[in-house]
């Protein structure tokens, strides 16, 4: 079978005529699964639970009361809790985790039909931009497995680019759906901080934890984001708006669209692959009849500074809870209650939780708050405010996603500077909390991907949907499949 | 108190009270918050902190913290933030409590006291919503500390006093007064052995006209006034006697136990912890719109205050019977329901609930809620005073019969016989049979021997079992005399 090169719309347009059953699709997508397992894309998988999702849906298509997602596969990063496979946030705390309940998106998409295949590898708690902190071992780049997927939903990425999953959830902190996303050549769509639910996600750093989607195209994330994101009365912070139908500017031509184009994203450290093709997808919009606009965002370089204050102190609290005493792993031997809980953290958790457990519990610490975490959220505030004065001057705002494609394992490991400035141009989108994404616009050194980031202002996912699908139709570089998984 | 002040010695106590909100589900969860349940069968995932969850408010207690503030004449702010202070605890699930820090949902308001004769304002600094945290119980589990978490995520109100109380008489009745309010205004049960309100003491002395406080003490967790009173005195005088034998105070955290009558330090400020607050991002800023305190405000009772002052007016009760009879609500209300049925005689009602009510409540230990005589029967009882049926003497014994629930003062009148005799007439007659047969007292009176009386109007008592009116008898016996 090859269904598996068909787009997510098209599927389930066989879906709803019958072409072909959920169960076929399911055990089709199983089969990817296994022959790739290589990828270790997957943590957990459940055969008997997804073909029973499958036949569900098939009947519900066969009653007559299926939604247009029934039926179509989906996996989930194991930062979202589910009931019918373990949720572990790929740490060793959480090994064999059941959650008693599903997170709220989970839940959403489930109740549209669609059949989950399993949980996918990601850095420890979502920390990490290669996902070479996961307790589970890495995961492989399919266009290079000797690169990074990127991270944290290197697993998301890694199933969509190697078409083993028509689309993944992922979480987006400070770029970890769309930096996986331009490293592995897939659309990586994150929506408005506040307008999908958090509830069931596990917590990094919560002002931040967006979900989001990998799909191979930006067709496909307009149809799964709007089952997926909605008002939820569990999550304070969420957003109450009526339903959005995201599909709605997909034909909608870029003529006469205002592309922002900010300098700050053009300087020193950006490698010149990413910048020629990037500049060639902006030329591209150009070409489709798209103004470019140079745009400033001065304070975005501050971005990794302020977020490495704010996601770690978040963090450092969010990860409190994990202490061995209620569920999680326990230490085998301790002395008292304080040496359970200390023994039980020192080895549950890994080395980048840790690492940011101590800054943020720093800079959160009696007479340095002010100093770290105050400022950096007046900060925070200053890049938000450029990005809605940007946005009065253009419709869209566009760049690269990463300085470089995906680079090799271990080459970052051991310089934690380094790896966080990978997150140099998506972490000001995730401070402001506006919609961004990533859509593949080429391939740079090593014949390795390279991402184009497209950015909008509050709730403008459609309108920034509508434009990164008109690329999607003057372009192929989203329909290039890797070697080996054709 | 007067002993140190005479040594020349001034305390100095602030107290921080935590009254349990009366919601019937938690602050951040649905799970329910009634007391005594089987271990951890109200913990729901969000109190347990599984992973994924969120918490979100509960307007119930946001409302009860409105009536407060409203109750203590505070300003409730518009908006507030819920802070999570950091530390690890077993039975604290999440490890950080969510509380509020810098920006209170109450600031300021004053409570009134009264020590003796003395009254007293009281300024509140805050009031503050936190949630509480479950229960470590360290018994029965072979060494091992079993995790209650039944409690945790109840909402709690922080009541925070100025350092305005002078002695563990101000701390206590001010302990009181809130105690009292927070259950008149229906925010909190007030129960103590369960822990619904339970108080902070911090506590320090200073040399009498110091400008500069001395280092205080908190003594944590004191569920009993007499606990409150026993344990600020003794750090009064463990202070006081430190410092006088050269030493200084240290501040620390202590604990009073009781079977010692005694303060302990639990925790010095060097163990203090960092609790790392920081705004929860999981929660919005709380905001609270004017229209919304106007809501509150239209269903809020008549206050303690107010009622005083009313009852003064309204009744014409002297000042000391009004504060006692707006002690509590339960008290108050009872007081009006029997007014409302017997307008003309107030006095006689306050008399009758502080006097006869409140003897009997304490002799059985029951709380007027649950007390056998309701209002509107006692005021039927006092009615029969007031119109003469009854004297004081014969109304206690058919207030004793209604206590043993025997029925309704008429019926109990009537089976008894007794009514009493107010037939002037009728007493005339009587008096003339008593004069008749006393002429040795007659004698004695008019030789100037007041005694005698009072010899008399006992035996025309006597002849009438008791049932003559009495100042009846005593008028027509005076007249009879001076006439004679």
């Amino acid at each position: 079978m090859t269904t598996h090169l068909a787009s997510l719309a098209e599927l389930a347009r066989q879906l709803q005529r019958k072409q072909v059953s959920a169960v076929e699709l399911a055990q089709a997508y199983l089969a990817r699964i296994v022959a790739h397992r290589d990828l270790n894309a997957f943590l957990d998988i459940r055969p008997e639970v997804t073909l029973a999702q499958a036949r569900a849906a098939d009947a519900r298509i066969a009653a007559g009361n299926a939604t247009p997602l029934t039926g179509v596969p989906i996996a989930h990063k194991d930062i979202f809790v589910t009931k019918d496979f373990a949720s572990t946030a790929s740490s060793r705390m959480l090994e064999g985790y059941m959650s008693p309940f599903d997170a709220t998106v989970v839940q959403n998409l489930g109740n549209a039909g669609m059949v989950t295949l399993g949980k996918l590898n990601c850095d420890e708690f979502a920390m990490g931009s290669s996902n070479e902190n996961s307790a589970y071992g890495n995961v492989l780049n399919p266009w290079d497995k000797g690169a990074v997927p990127g991270g944290s939903s290197g697993g998301s990425s890694a199933v969509v680019a190697a078409r083993i999953a028509p689309v993944a959830t992922a979480t987006d902190t400070g770029g970890s759906i769309r930096e996986p996303a331009a490293f592995t050549g897939v659309t990586g769509t994150k929506p408005t901080y506040g307008r999908p639910s958090r509830w069931g996600m596990i917590a990094f750093a919560s002002s931040l934890d967006t979900a989001g989607l990998m799909t191979n195209s930006a067709e496909d994330a307009a149809l799964v984001l709007g089952p997926m994101v909605g008002f939820d009365p569990k999550d304070s912070t969420s957003v109450d708006r009526p339903g959005e139908d995201f599909t709605r500017d997909l034909g909608k031509p870029v003529k006469g669209l205002r592309i922002g184009v900010p300098k700050e994203f053009f300087g020193a450290g950006l490698q010149p692959d990413v910048e020629a093709a990037v500049r060639a997808a902006l030329e591209e919009y150009r070409r489709l009849g798209a103004t470019l606009v140079d745009i400033s965002l001065p304070s975005a370089e501050l971005g990794i500074p302020v977020y490495y204050v704010v996601a770690p102190a978040e963090c450092s609290s969010n990860l409190s809870r994990f202490d061995g005493v209620r569920y999680g792993h326990r230490a085998k031997s301790y002395g008292d209650l304080n040496d359970m809980i200390a023994k039980s953290r020192a080895e549950g958790l890994g080395a980048e939780p840790k690492r940011r457990i101590l800054i943020g519990t720093y800079v959160l610490s009696h007479g340095y708050y002010d100093a770290y975490y105050i400022q950096a959220q007046k900060v925070r505030r200053l890049i938000a405010d450029e990005f809605r004065r940007a946005f009065e001057q253009c419709d869209l705002i566009a760049g690269p996603v990463t300085t470089s494609v995906a680079f090799g394992f271990g080459e970052k490991a051991a310089d934690p500077v380094a790896m966080y400035m990978s997150d140099l141009y998506t972490i000001p989108g995730s401070l402001a909390g506006i919609p961004s994404m990533s859509i593949p616009c080429g391939f740079g050194a090593k014949g390795r991907p390279v991402g184009l980031q497209l950015m909008a202002n509050y709730f403008e996912e459609a309108k920034m949907l509508g434009a990164a699908h008109q690329y999607q139709l003057a372009t192929d570089w989203h329909a290039r499949i890797p070697e080996g998984f054709r | 108190m007067s002993t140190s002040l005479a040594r020349g010695w001034e305390t100095v106590i602030g107290l921080e009270t935590h009254a349990q909100l009366s919601t019937r589900s938690k602050i951040f969860s649905g799970a329910s918050t009634a007391f005594g349940a089987p271990p951890n069968t109200q913990a729901s995932v969000i109190d347990l902190a599984l992973p994924g969850v969120l918490p979100v408010l509960n307007r119930g207690a946001v409302e009860r913290a409105i009536r407060f503030g409203l109750a203590i004449g505070a300003k409730i702010n518009p908006r507030s933030i819920f802070a999570r202070k950091n530390y690890f605890y077993p039975d604290l699930p999440k490890n950080y409590q969510i509380s509020q820090y810098e920006i209170p949902v109450v600031q300021g308001g004053t409570v009134h006291i009264r020590v003796g004769d003395a009254e007293k304002v009281v300024n509140l600094t805050r009031a503050h919503l936190e949630e509480d945290a479950g229960k470590s119980l360290h018994e029965d589990f072979h060494g091992m500390s079993g995790i209650d978490l039944n409690r945790a995520g109840t909402p709690l109100l922080e009541i925070v006093s100025e350092p305005e109380l002078r002695s563990s008489a101000e701390a206590v009745a001010y302990a009181k007064t809130l105690h009292a309010l927070v259950r008149w205004i229906g925010i909190c049960d007030g129960n103590m052995q369960e822990g619904s309100f339970r108080c902070d003491a911090n506590v320090s002395v200073r040399r009498i006209g110091d400008p500069k406080l001395g280092t205080r003490c908190e003594i944590k967790n004191l569920n009993s006034f007499r606990f409150l009173e026993r344990a600020i005195e003794y750090e009064i005088a463990r202070q006081i006697e430190l410092i006088e034998d050269g030493g200084h105070v240290v501040q620390e955290t202590r604990l009073y136990d009781p079977d010692r009558d005694e303060t302990r330090p639990m925790r010095s400020k060097e163990d203090a912890q960092d609790y790392r607050y920081f705004p929860d991002p999981d929660l919005l800023p709380l905001e609270i719109q004017p229209a919304w305190i106007e809501e509150v405000k239209g269903s809020m009772p008549e206050l303690p205050e107010a009622m005083r002052e009313r009852f003064v007016a309204q009744y014409g009760l002297t000042a000391y019977d009004a504060a006692t009879l707006t002690a509590s609500r339960e008290m108050a209300d009872y007081f009006e329901s029997m007014v409302a049925k017997l307008p003309q005689e107030p006095k006689l009602c306050a008399n009758w609930l502080m006097g006869e009510v409140s003897a009997r409540l304490n002799r059985d230990d029951v709380e007027l809620d649950a007390a056998p005589v309701k209002p509107q029967a006692l005021a039927a009882l006092l009615a029969r005073i007031a119109d003469g049926t009854l004297s004081g003497k014969m109304a206690r014994e058919v207030f004793d019969a209604m206590w043993a629930g025997e029925g309704e003062a008429d019926a109990i009148i009537e089976a008894r016989g007794l009514k009493q005799i107010s037939d002037a007439g009728a007493i005339e007659k009587i008096i003339d049979e008593v004069l008749a047969a006393n002429a040795k007292s007659v004698e004695e009176f008019r030789a100037g021997k007041e005694k005698a009386f009072n010899a008399l109007v006992g035996q025309a008592m006597k002849a009438t079992k008791g049932k003559a009116n009495p100042a009846q008898v005593n008028e027509i016996l005076k007249k009879k005399l001076a006439s004679g």
